[in-house]
Parts: structure tokens; C-alpha cells; sequence
């Protein structure tokens, strides 16, 4: 199946996405990659809202407020801290390589996007600088505030049902 | 040779193996779409080779993590070394983050400081070999950090059997590291010549031994896929690089690379230089 989503994204944009589904975000995705969650569960307050928020684990490369490439980053550095990103109200997390074994915290609450990884200058053509939190973490951990127009599509890689398909895929590893 | 010449050669490898992959890679992964079985993995391989196309035609990063500055240097034996080497080749990569431009990856390991340039202690990482003739070639081999990060080293007991337990190990690192990957793995030497063959490895892609091949097929078998999705394609390319080994010893080294293999070389001369 197929969804478009608008940020904020509510409890039903989230039950109705199923594990192999396709999904395209348009509005506001914040990137979050280890500095800023390292802020997160040292209990610092982030200068954003995040509930029903879009968090994107990316890097971005930037040149004078325009997006040249922005792919995904590995979420499996940053995936103990999902608990407290989906405490804080995030909905939607986006990167690559899953988060399965943080992925309970994400049951009932919230879903895990892939987008391909290495596609930075893909992904870039649809996504546009808001502005910069936290500068000083420099151009790769700072916190972006970008906009998202039709951004995808990215995999239903573990949905709010606990269907993950990086463990799918370890799982029929173990059948062969 | 002129400063000059290996400081524009620097930037201009540089800035070509982070926009244009190389393309016996794109033609790897494009065989690999068409082989494909499973619709997951293979809209994951068509959108990388969409990426590759905007890539190039835009003249931009393929990927946002334009990596560590990797260069393998090989040096004629008949060429006098210039005293400007290492310096020169520094002020190529400063220049390249400004002009192509890339990302500012480099920060001190413990204060987590961001150099800024992507220079300064051990940065750029130059690989020298040396070759017959009197000129230096010159590849830059940017190295990203999620296929770093999933490259491993071990040192195994004599009768441990080391193909399937690269095979394990790959597969089950490959999904965090943008698979489809190119695994170059360092069999034998000492604890640091093994790590040393399996980089060598991935910069004389692709292997075209028997068991290069073997080892490929064993890795795709396990069934990881493009981005850990699952699917018939986790490998592109294999090559082992073996070295003598202590009669006690078995080290076993995998450099992983993400799809984005990302290389390109120039040859500088006494009286000019010129992009292979």
C-alpha cells in the first residue's frame, strides 16, 4: 500500500502503515544523528517540538542553505535512544539499516522508514533548509530543521505491529 | 614535479570519485537490479542507480558522507620522492572540501573536535606502494563510515575454517553498511598486514578467482539484501589477498565498501599531470 503523509503525523497516519508499505512525507523532518541524541538522553531540553515529528538519522551536506546530498545514516549507532525519541512524541523515524533491537519501543507508538542508503543526492532533490539548531555541532550533528515536498519513497521497514523485516530477512538467512 | 600539479590532480580525483562512481560498479549494481527476485531489494537498487545519475549529472556528492580522504599513492622507483608530498596532497584535500564541496568528517577521536577540513593528524591516509617507472599515480579512495564501521578483524585459531566466517560476519554486517557491498578481505599476515591486504583488496576490485567467487555466492546465499531488507544481492564483488602467516597465527581482516565505490586516478608526471 501506499501513503502520502503530512508532518504532524498522528496516531492513525502510523496504525494504518503495514511492514513492506510504501510512504512519501511532505512537511518538516528534523535530522538527528549521535550528538543530538546523545543530548536527548543526557535529559537536555532540544529546542523543538517534537510530537507526531519526523526524525530523520542523516548527516546532511550542506552549502549555503542548499541541500546537495542527504542520504540516510546507520540508525543502529542511535537506536538505543529510541524509547525516549518515541517518549518525546516522534512518530515516524527515517533512516537505514533498521533498529531491531530497539524496534518494541516503537509497538503501538510509532514506525521505522528506510530510505535507500547512499542516496544522498536523490534524497536531497526533495528536501530544503528550515534553519539550524545547535550550530556548534557542525554541518554533520546539528540538529537541520528541513522541509520535505514528496520525499520517497521510503520502506515500511518495522511498523507499530512489531513486524520488522531486517529480522524477516535474518530469519529466512537461517531457513537456507 | 610541480607542487602545483599534485595539489590539482588531488583535488580533481578527488572531486571526481565523489560525484561520478566508477563504471564497471554502476554496471555491477545495474546486472544486479536485473537479477533480482525480490521487489523490495530490487526498487532499493533502481533508486541507487537513479542516484547515480543525478549524481553525475549535477556534478554533486553522491552520498552526504563523502567520507574519510583515502588515497593510494603508487610511486615510481626511478622518480626522485618530492619533498611536498604528503603536505601537498593535504592542501588538495582542503581544497576540494571547499570547491566540490564535501562534507567535514574528520574530528579528534576523543575530544570529538571537527578539524573543519577534513585534515590533520593522519589525515589524508595515504596508502604508498612502489611501482617500476618515474611517475606517481594517484587514486583517491574516499571511505564513508558506514561500511567502516562494519569491517572487522580477528585473529583465528590455524584450524578454524576463515571463508564461512567472513560469510557469517558479512552478512550479518552488511545491511548497516549500504549493501550491496564489495568485501575485501586480508587472510594471513600479522595482526596490521591483514587489515593492509583487505583495504589492498577492495582497491584491486574485482577478484576473479575461484574463490572469490565461492566466497560471493556463500554471502549472497544468507539472503541480507540490498540495505538488510532481504534479497538476493548483499555482494557485488569479492577479492581475498592472502599473505604468510606464523605457523600459530590465522588473521582474518574484512574492509567492507558500500555500494558507492567510490575511486578515480591520475598520473602526475615531471611536466604535467592528466586524470587516467
Amino acid at each position: 500500500m501506499e501513503h502520502r503523509l503530512k508532518t504532524p503525523i498522528s496516531k492513525e497516519d502510523v496504525a494504518a502503515l503495514r511492514a513492506g508499505d510504501l510512504v512519501w512525507i511532505s512537511g518538516t523532518v528534523y535530522t538527528a544523528r549521535d550528538r543530538v541524541h546523545a543530548l536527548l538522553a543526557s535529559g537536555e531540553d532540544l529546542p523543538i517540538d517534537l510530537a507526531g515529528a519526523v526524525i530523520y538519522h542523516c548527516g546532511p551536506l550542506i552549502r549555503d542553505g542548499i541541500v546537495l546530498s542527504a542520504g540516510p545514516t546507520t540508525s543502529g549507532r542511535v537506536g538505543r535512544f529510541t524509547r525516549e525519541v518515541v517518549d518525546l512524541g516522534v512518530r515516524l523515524i527515517v533512516g537505514k539499516g533498521g533498529i531491531s533491537e530497539d524496534a518494541e519501543a516503537l509497538r503501538g507508538r510509532g514506525a521505522y522508514l528506510a530510505y535507500p542508503g547512499g542516496c544522498g543526492a536523490l534524497a536531497a532533490r526533495k528536501l530544503s533548509v528550515r534553519r539550524l539548531y545547535l550550530p556548534d555541532l557542525g554541518m554533520a550533528e546539528g540538529l537541520w530543521e528541513l522541509e520535505a515536498e514528496g520525499w520517497g519513497p521510503m520502506i515500511v521497514a518495522i511498523d507499530s505491529f512489531g513486524r520488522d523485516l531486517y529480522r524477516e530477512a535474518r530469519r529466512s538467512e537461517m531457513r537456507s | 614535479m610541480r607542487r602545483e600539479d599534485l595539489v590539482c590532480a588531488t583535488v580533481a580525483v578527488l572531486a571526481e570519485a565523489e560525484t561520478v562512481l566508477p563504471s564497471w560498479v554502476e554496471e555491477a549494481i545495474r546486472e544486479a537490479a536485473d537479477r533480482e527476485t525480490s521487489p523490495i531489494a530490487r526498487s532499493q537498487l533502481e533508486a541507487i542507480l537513479e542516484n547515480v545519475e543525478i549524481a553525475a549529472a549535477g556534478g554533486v556528492p553522491l552520498c552526504q558522507d563523502t567520507g574519510l580522504p583515502v588515497f593510494c599513492l603508487e610511486i615510481g622507483r626511478d622518480l626522485p620522492i618530492p619533498p611536498f608530498l604528503e603536505e601537498a596532497i593535504a592542501e588538495g584535500v582542503r581544497l576540494a572540501t571547499d570547491e566540490v564541496p564535501l562534507r567535514p568528517n574528520a574530528v579528534d577521536p576523543l575530544t570529538r573536535k571537527n578539524s573543519g577540513d577534513n585534515t590533520g593528524p593522519g589525515m589524508p591516509d595515504l596508502i604508498i606502494d612502489l611501482v617500476p617507472g618515474d611517475c606517481l599515480r594517484i587514486t583517491a579512495f574516499p571511505k564513508g563510515a558506514g561500511s567502516e564501521n562494519g569491517s572487522f578483524l580477528a585473529m583465528l585459531n590455524p584450524a578454524d575454517d576463515p571463508l564461512s566466517f567472513v560469510a557469517e560476519e558479512v552478512a550479518k554486517r552488511a545491511g548497516r553498511a549500504c549493501a550491496p557491498v564489495f568485501v575485501g578481505v586480508g587472510i594471513g599476515g600479522t595482526f596490521d598486514l591483514a587489515a593492509r591486504l583487505a583495504k589492498r583488496a577492495l582497491l584491486h576490485m574485482p577478484g576473479t578467482s575461484q574463490m572469490d567467487r565461492n566466497l560471493l555466492t556463500e554471502i549472497n546465499r544468507i539472503g541480507t539484501g540490498p540495505m538488510g531488507l532481504g534479497g538476493d544481492t548483499t555482494a557485488l564483488a569479492v577479492r581475498i589477498e592472502t599473505a604468510l602467516c606464523h605457523t600459530a597465527s590465522l588473521p582474518v581482516a574484512v574492509n567492507l565498501q558500500c555500494w558507492a565505490n567510490r575511486s578515480s586516478s591520475a598520473t602526475v608526471r615531471d611536466d604535467g599531470w592528466s586524470i587516467d
